[in-house]
């Protein structure tokens, strides 16, 4: 196991995976709470969707992903909460219908330029090589952003989240709020999409918080919970995806599965 | 002094009216019953005063700050799994006083602490507002909006899903805040038990009624 360890982490494509990875799952599970309470869980899965339509815009240009795709899915998130809010169409139906798009989009890109190949493998599924080293600072400091922008406004998320008719009744601006919310999980779903891949990057929004309301039942306890175990679960998953091979997206939601296993057993002991 | 004055207020959603026409003034410290048939538009009226929707026509005043505005309705599916101690709930009544910075300081544990205990909900303070019953929920939401300080509550069915204790204690609670000058608009379909503690009356729909209790004959209904 030490040896596992030690092999692993002189590797430099393996150190800047686990850094980025780790303060991205951490702001992913911290924005996911909220989505996930106010039935936003699918948002995530839409914009890793229109993520990978424009990464495949993006390469063939030879253009930065990061600094096409951040921009990009942002207006997808402010569009797709204008949608929610005032059309015919149903929020979940407009999410669908985005992300199917973008896929298929992005696939007719990919097949006439680049041509279909291990790297769309890579985008879907996720890769540990993915992690640029001129990218793990700008990474890194989104990330750190973030983590701020929540801790500030923590107090005020939770009161929106927990009665947005209360919350806008006593003047609250309550679409700056869900906005906020929208864009911020935008960027952290571009950059971590790279390592988790597009299809299974909103598992990190999803899965922790979600995981922690079985056995948690107060905002405080289960904010820190949901951190502390997307933390713990990306490392598992990347030391089990660089032992056995195996796509580094896959088997971290495959140990974020075995967390969460584990929660509903706890909490269906503590309940008899 | 005039709460809220709404004049000729008529919402319409889609091409049908949810409430036409209402027009009615209130003083500081009224407690207003607001009554009338499904569909009458009461809840209709209650959104717009809390500006959840807009109305389409007809003008609406306050006279006291959006801030001050407290409105509970019926438990949204949201709040039904929420993870969320009462205490975190109730002290979120203090943020709406602030303007850009929102971490709790001294005064507001304080604040929080007390309308705890004036609801007598103190020994409930670190459970989950899911394991509560419907009657100790609204308690909660009340102490919310008591930390808040508002001036006028705005309450649809507060009582609704409540057994007749749990009613009738919340309805002694909302006298006490009432009388405390708080200025109270209650929807409800229970005319008979709660008509008696209203200083006006609201009737909306065909047989429109706006005045004193006293003036208005139950019968209406």
């Amino acid at each position: 196991m030490l040896e596992l360890l030690e092999e692993l982490f002189s590797y430099s494509f393996v150190v800047r995976a686990i850094a980025v990875g780790i303060s991205v799952s951490l702001c992913a599970s911290l924005l996911g709470l909220p989505l996930v309470l106010r039935r936003y869980s699918m948002i995530g899965d839409g914009l890793a969707h229109v993520g990978f339509g424009t990464l495949a815009v993006a390469i063939p240009l030879g253009l930065s992903p990061l600094k096409v795709s951040i921009p990009l899915v942002m207006l997808a998130a402010f569009l797709l909460l204008r949608i929610r809010e005032s059309s015919k169409i149903r929020g979940d139906a407009a999410i669908a219908i985005i992300s199917c798009s973008s896929l298929a989009i992005g696939v007719i890109i990919m097949s006439q330029t680049t041509g279909i190949n291990t790297d769309i493998c890579n985008y879907l599924f996720g890769s540990i090589l993915a992690i640029k080293q001129e990218e793990v600072y700008l990474c890194i400091a989104i990330s750190a952003v973030i983590l701020a922008l929540f801790v500030f406004f923590y107090n005020k998320i939770f009161s929106v989240v927990f009665d947005e008719n209360y919350a806008k009744a006593s003047g609250t601006n309550i679409e700056f709020y869900n906005m906020l919310l929208a864009l911020l999980t935008a960027v952290i779903i571009v950059i971590g999409m790279r390592i988790m891949g597009a299809l299974l990057i909103s598992s990190l929004i999803i899965f922790p918080a979600l995981t922690s309301m079985r056995v948690f039942k107060t905002f405080k306890s289960v904010i820190v919970c949901s951190s502390i175990l997307s933390a713990i679960c990306f490392f598992i998953g990347i030391v089990v995806s660089f032992a056995y091979n195996i796509p580094t997206g896959a088997s971290i939601v495959a140990t974020n599965l075995g967390a969460f296993l584990i929660f509903c057993l706890v909490s269906f002991i503590k309940g008899r | 002094m005039n709460v809220l004055s709404c004049r000729q207020i008529s919402v319409k959603y889609e091409s049908k009216f949810a409430l036409e026409n209402c027009s009615f003034e209130l003083d500081a410290g009224s407690f207003l019953g607001v009554f009338g048939k499904n569909g009458a538009g009461k809840s209709t009226l209650l959104k717009s005063i809390a500006g959840i929707i807009k109305p389409n026509s007809g003008t609406l005043n306050l006279g006291i700050k959006k801030n001050e505005i407290g409105y509970m309705a019926q438990q949204t599916p949201v709040q039904k799994d929420f993870p969320a101690s009462v205490y975190e709930i109730v002290i979120s009544g203090t943020l709406c006083k602030r303007r850009y910075f929102y971490f709790y300081g001294k005064n507001d544990k304080k604040t929080a602490d007390k309308n705890l205990e004036m609801l007598g909900i103190e020994q409930l303070k670190r459970k989950s507002f899911q394991e509560l019953s419907g009657g100790q929920k609204q308690r909660v939401l009340l102490a919310r909006m008591l930390c808040a300080e508002a001036k006028l509550l705005l309450l649809d069915e507060p009582a609704s899903g409540l057994d007749i204790d749990a009613s009738k204690q919340l309805h002694n609670i909302l006298k006490d805040v009432n009388s405390q000058g708080v200025t109270i608009i209650m929807v409800s379909h229970d005319i008979q038990n709660t008509v008696n503690f209203c200083t006006q009356v609201l009737h909306l729909g065909s047989k429109y009624f706006f005045g004193n209790r006293g003036d208005y004959n139950a019968g209406i209904a």
